[in-house]
Order: structure tokens, then sequence, then C-alpha cells
């Protein structure tokens, strides 16, 4: 039997192997968790996952590690997809880590953001998750580049990048013993233009600051800060109110907006196939500390 | 990323691996697909140019770019398979880079089993080295289709033809002892750019096509589309309580089409019945093709469960316990005949017994020799013992349906990977297909009724 057959796009290539990932996961491990932050890569996997399990349940929760200084319309529309959706939304807080004193901040309005890491761990033995699938690119940083698209973590969450499972074809091996979990990333093979991409085509819904808006911001070298109640104006700053857009949607005070007239997707399509600056290095404040910063905190248990 | 704005690229994606070392310009010729095709952006290169001037370097060190771990950063070596991407207009590419000295055979080949092309990189003033057999050997071991002999350095060699020539002649009786059917050679500089995205004036005598157009013009996958239907069934997809009677079996499409209303065969039970729905979430489609992941529905009340493989009942898989696989042996520890493993065939598991290692592959030739026992990074042709029966394919009919791994279950580490090369047909093949049975009887000289009991 011969039928018409067609070259699948790269989006339909990249979408057919997250789903198979993501069954994977479901097929292999007791009991999975799916990371949603209400951020655009966290959409795509929701969006996978429509596709692999329905008209079926999820084969697994969703979980939302919320450092408390998140952007409010993010947080609304976290909670607003998982109702429609119709999955169980858990969320753990660094607050919660911070009152229990496995957190101990130096400042008040520092990043919570590499504290993540701690308060997943606490969910991951709280509820007893053997895999976590997150939205972790390897496009975005050079140590993700190197990463597995099933990666072991041994009891302490850590990574170790030396002894990495050999992964081939689609044959992936998500075996742990208890106490250890597998992080599971199905769009690792994706760009941030494959992302825009796949939004675009599958119209999904994202967080209205996705998309170019007015807001107070002030210039820190390169870097635009939004003026916030976590992050205000220092003396001697000025404070401009600029049409901007968040690449990234991330902890406050280390999440920075790039200057932008992008107001549809086709406007952020066409700016991202043309940027100059990658993503992490326009908007995230806390991997231009050192070469190595992305693989030390991963190392240590975050993303 | 070309021009400043353009389309959605639509000629789907390419996944290559670049093999040479350091020495063969391959960090050089990476730096220049990733450059001229911008995706580079800014703000890398700056770091790249910072760490290059603190490590001393003259000029930028474009091998910093993909040795992403401290450690290699370090030791100035590349010690795992590091993934890069990139678009051009055309088409979006991953691209595989992994080290190519022996002790790393293992990052080699994990990093060739995804690949639909594979750049071997040859110095023109050297020419064929044995690092360059071993890594044609093993790009074509993994069944990587296109394999392109890139001649680079020839600004270095005043752009002859005549070493160019040479070269592309011992490659070719090389590959002929590899029964390799099919090399692409192109004569490069990657330093200076010559025939890699554009064909410039100092080779006249070759008239193309450049490296890049190459990578954008190769058919994908054409093969996988015309084989006999599979699907591994991954997953079984039912609604929640008093969500009515359905049920799908949820897979990706590995080999051949399906359209609604095909016959099919569900392995190892054998049942036979009819597909009665195809979808996508919630989306009805009329058919399918190798490489979608869907969901099924089907005719009947087969018991249909995870790991089970569907088939066109015209051309089945083998069905079979006992396995002949090339192996190639990841661990730091050997291993001799006797171990016992769990054997990892798409989402289908059962347990395995290293019956015989009958030889070692040097690996170069892939001539076997002697051995009794396996080190890390060693190729071998091994007999294998199955707990249950397993439906599969040769890996050179079907990469995705005769490959498989061996998980070491105290440590539940991933400790070696095999290519399939044949099964002995069960005596369970008899009831479902008496065609393709006495098809292997006569093949097999009678072999199935002599081991049809299990052992």
């Amino acid at each position: 039997m011969i039928l018409q057959t067609r070259t699948l796009t790269h989006l339909d290539t990249l979408e057919a192997e997250g789903m198979h990932i993501l069954r994977e996961v479901a097929g292999q491990c007791r009991n999975p968790v799916l990371l949603f932050s209400g951020g655009k890569d966290s959409v795509c996997l929701l969006a996978l996952a429509e596709k692999a399990f329905r008209p079926g349940p999820f084969p697994f929760p969703l979980l939302h590690i919320d450092t408390g200084h998140n952007f409010p319309e993010v947080i609304a529309f976290r909670d607003r997809r998982a109702q429609e959706l119709g999955e169980r939304l858990i969320v753990r807080t660094v607050e919660d880590s911070i009152r229990r004193g496995s957190v101990v901040l130096r400042t008040p309005t520092q990043s919570r953001n590499p504290f993540q890491s701690v308060t997943l761990l606490e969910a991951i033995r709280e509820f007893g998750f053997d895999a976590c699938i997150g939205g972790a690119r390897r496009d975005e940083e050079k140590a993700r580049a190197k990463e597995r698209i099933f990666s072991f973590r041994d009891e302490f969450g850590q990574w170790d990048p030396k002894h990495q499972r050999p992964e081939l074809w689609d044959i992936y091996n998500a075996r742990c013993f208890p106490g250890e979990n597998i992080r599971v990333f199905p769009i690792s093979n994706w760009t941030e233009l494959d992302v825009w991409q796949y939004i675009q085509r599958e119209a999904l819904e994202l967080p209205s600051i996705y998309y170019a808006h007015t807001r107070p911001v002030v210039r820190r070298g390169s870097a635009l800060v939004p003026v916030t109640d976590l992050t205000p104006a220092r003396d001697g700053e000025l404070v401009e109110e600029l049409s901007v857009r968040f690449r990234t949607v991330g902890d406050i005070p280390c999440t920075a907006p790039v200057a932008s007239k992008a107001a549809s997707i086709v406007d952020i399509i066409r700016e991202t196939a043309t940027a100059e600056l990658t993503e992490r290095g326009a908007t995230r404040l806390d991997d231009q500390v050192s070469e190595a910063a992305m693989e030390q905190r991963k190392k240590e248990g975050y993303f | 990323m070309t021009s400043s704005v353009r389309d959605i690229p639509d000629a789907g994606l390419l996944r290559f691996i670049t093999c040479g070392s350091v020495d063969d310009g391959k960090s050089t010729l990476i730096g220049r697909l990733l450059f001229d095709s911008k995706a580079i952006l800014a703000d890398a290169l700056d770091t790249l140019e910072r760490t290059s001037l603190k490590r001393g370097a003259d000029g930028v060190d474009l091998s910093l770019l993909t040795d992403g771990l401290q450690a290699e950063r370090e030791q100035g070596i590349t010690i795992d398979v590091a993934y890069r991407y990139f678009s051009t207009g055309t088409r979006k590419f991953i691209l595989g880079d992994a080290p190519g000295h022996e002790q790393y055979t293992r990052n080699m080949v994990t990093a060739a089993s995804t690949a639909d092309l594979a750049i071997i990189l040859v110095d023109a003033r050297k020419g064929v080295l044995t690092q360059t057999r071993r890594h044609t050997a093993i790009a074509h071991l993994l069944g990587i289709r296109h394999l392109v002999m890139a001649i680079n350095k020839m600004d270095l060699v005043d752009w002859s033809e005549q070493v160019f020539a040479q070269i592309r002649k011992d490659c070719l009786a090389f590959a002929a002892d590899l029964g390799i059917p099919r090399l692409e050679f192109i004569p490069i500089s990657a330093l200076a750019g010559d025939s890699v995205v554009s064909l410039g004036d100092r080779m006249p005598w070759y008239e193309g096509p450049t490296l890049m157009e190459l990578l954008e013009s190769v058919p994908l996958a054409q093969e996988d589309l015309e084989r006999p239907f599979r699907f591994p069934v991954q997953w079984v997809c039912r609604p929640r309580m008093g969500g009515g009677q359905f049920r799908g079996y949820a897979g990706r499409i590995a080999t051949g089409t399906l359209q609604v209303g095909a016959e099919i065969v569900a392995l190892p039970g054998l049942g036979r019945t009819r597909v009665q729905g195809i979808r996508v979430g919630e989306t009805r489609l009329e058919a399918a093709q190798a490489g979608q992941s869907v969901t099924l529905e089907l005719a009947g009340d087969l018991d249909i469960s995870r790991g089970d493989l569907l088939a066109d009942p015209g051309s089945p898989p083998t069905l079979s316990q006992d396995l002949e696989a090339t192996l190639c042996w990841f661990s730091e520890a050997p291993v001799q005949a006797g171990a016992r493993f769990l054997l990892r065939l798409g989402p289908w598991e059962t347990r395995a017994l290293l019956q015989e290692i009958r030889s070692r592959l040097e690996i170069t030739s892939m001539k076997p020799q002697g051995a009794d026992q396996l080190a890390m990074n060693d190729l071998a042709e091994v007999r294998l013992r199955l707990q249950a029966p397993v439906a599969a394919d040769p890996y050179d009919v079907s990469r995705s349906t005769g490959a498989f791994i061996l998980i070491d279950e105290a440590s539940n580490a991933t400790v070696a990977a095999g290519l399939i090369r044949t099964g002995r047909w069960s005596s369970a093949l008899l009831i479902a297909c008496p065609t393709a049975l006495a098809f292997a009887l006569v093949a097999c000289g009678w072999r199935v009724t002599q081991n049809h009991h299990p052992g």
C-alpha cells in the first residue's frame, strides 16, 4: 500500500519527537510530573502533552515552583491554563523553603531563582516523583548542549556531566532507584525560533508580557531592568517608559525585558530570526556571572 | 538564519555529524557553517573572544564553541557529544559534534545513531588516515545514509585536483572493502570558505555542489516511507472514568504509511485487526506516515499493551528469542559471555543473556578477530538469548525496529548498544503468517523446526 507522502516540516518532526518522549516518560516512569511555569517553553510542553494523551487525561500532574516573585500576569495565566485543561496543578513556593529554613536569603529582594532547586528537590521528596519533565532547550546554553534528553540525577539531585548515560536512537533509559530521579527535556532540540514558530502554528496562548507593552524601566549595563517593588530604580537612575517585551519570564529580580515593538507573533518571529543576542544573554542576569554558571547550577539540581 | 526576514523554512530537519579531529579543521568547519548561517549570535561571539584571549589563543578558538563542559575547556579536549542548531532558510539542521579519538568510539556511535548524514574530514596534506577509515566504518555501521568526504585544507595543497583525485581513489578503495555503496567527495577549505557555502574561483575543476548545497538538498528518510508499516505501541490511551469506551494505541510510526481501514497484525500476540481511526490528540487523520506520532483506534478487542509492535501483515517482522547482533560496549567494566542484562528495543523490554561473543571487530576494517571479553569502546559480533520473543527487523532494513540498548540492572546504566543482524524465525509465525514462514523455511534451510523448542 503506497500512500501519497510528504516531507515532514521541521516543526512536524520536532513535535512528533516531543510526543514520543512524553509517552516514554508515561510508559517508563512510576510517578512523573510536568513542570509548568506559564512560560512559553512549558506552554509548548502542555500542547505536546495534549497531542500525546488526549482524549485521555495526562498521566502526570503539573508542578510549579513559585519563587513568589513572578509577574502576576504569568501566575494568573498559569492557573487559568491548568483549569482549562482540567489537570491537577501543584504549587510549591520558595517561601515555604524559607520558612522551613532550607533557604536563607542574604537580602529580601535578592533573586530567588537559584533557590528554586532547593524547593524543587523538596517537592520531589514530598511527592516521590521519579521523573520531572521540563522545557529546557539545548540551544540556550553550552552546558545544556551536552545534556541528555533523559538526564539522570542522583539522590542529591545532582547532574554529573562526565557520567551521563549514552543516549542512542530514540531509545531512552529512565530507570532509577528510589531517591534518584530523571529530568526529561522533550524540547531539547528546539531553538527559540522553533518555539515561536510552533506557538504561531498551533495558535497557543501566552501570558501578555511576552508581547510588546509599555513599562517603566531603567538601563543597567547592557540590560533593561523593569521598575517594580522588588527592583526599584536606584538613586540617580533615569526611569523611562519604553515599549518592551519579555523573551523569558522567570523570577522578577533576574528577568529583563528587551526593547521591542513586536506586538504579534509574526513580529516576534521576525525579530527572533534576526536577533543578535542569544536569549539568555539578553534577558537572564543570572547566567552572566561566569561561563560555567549554568553548569554549576545544573550540578546543584537546577534544571 | 541567513537573510534579514524570511519565511518559515519547510524543507524538513536534517541531522548530521562531523567526524575528524581539531587538526583536520573540524572546529573551523563547524564555526564556518554556524557563522555563515548566523547561528552564532553576537554575545556568544563576545564570550568566545574573551575566553580565547584569556587562554592566550591567537584569535578566536572555535572549539570553545562546542566544548560546553568546564572540564573540557580546562583540559582543552572534547569528551562528549554536543548538539548545535542552525537553519539556512531552506532547512533546519541539528549538528552532532562527537570527539574523534578511538577512546571515544562510544560517543561517535551515539552521535551517529540519529544522523542522516556524516561529514568525514580528511586533511588534504595527509590523505586517508587510520582515523578516516574508522570514522567511515562507524558511520556506515550505524546506517548513516549519506557519507560525505570533505577533503579539507585544499588551500595548503595549491588547490590541486590531482591531490583530490588521489584521496578520492584511496577512499573508494577502502569503502569497497567495507561494502559502502556510495560516497560523496567535496574539496574544501574551511578556513578560506571555498566550497563550503559558495564555490569560490580557485578550484575551477570542481563544479559543485558546495557542502551547504548538499546539506540543503539531500533527501530525508525516503526509505523509511517505502518500507513495511511498523508501529511500536508506547502507551494505551483511555479516557477518564465515565469518558466512554475509547481505547487508543499511542506511538510513533517507525516505517511505512498507514490509512484508516488498513489491516494490521499485532506482535507478539499475533492478533489481526483493522485500523478504525488515526488521530493526533483530538484531531482525526485519514492517513499517516513514518516519523509521525499518532494514536490508533483498532477494530475488535485485542489485548495489546506497551511494547507490542503493530505491523503490516503482508511483511511482518521476525519474532525471535535468539538475536545475532553487533554490539558496541560502553561500560568501563569489561564483559564476558554469560552476563545478563535488560534489553530495550523501542518500548519493548525483556531480559537478555549474552550467550556468545563470536568476534571482536577491528574498527578500521570491521574484520573479525577472536575475543573472549569486551572492553569499553569495543565493537563485536554477539549472540543473545532473550527471555521472551521480540518482534524486530534487521538494522540494515530498519534503524528504529532493529536497534536496542542493554541496561545493567544492578546500576541501571546503559552499558551497550546493539544492531540486530538476524533473528531466527520462531514457531509462532507458523500460525500467523504461513506465507512468510514458507519463505523462511526455504531461506533458512528448515532451521526453524530445529530451533523451535525453547532452550
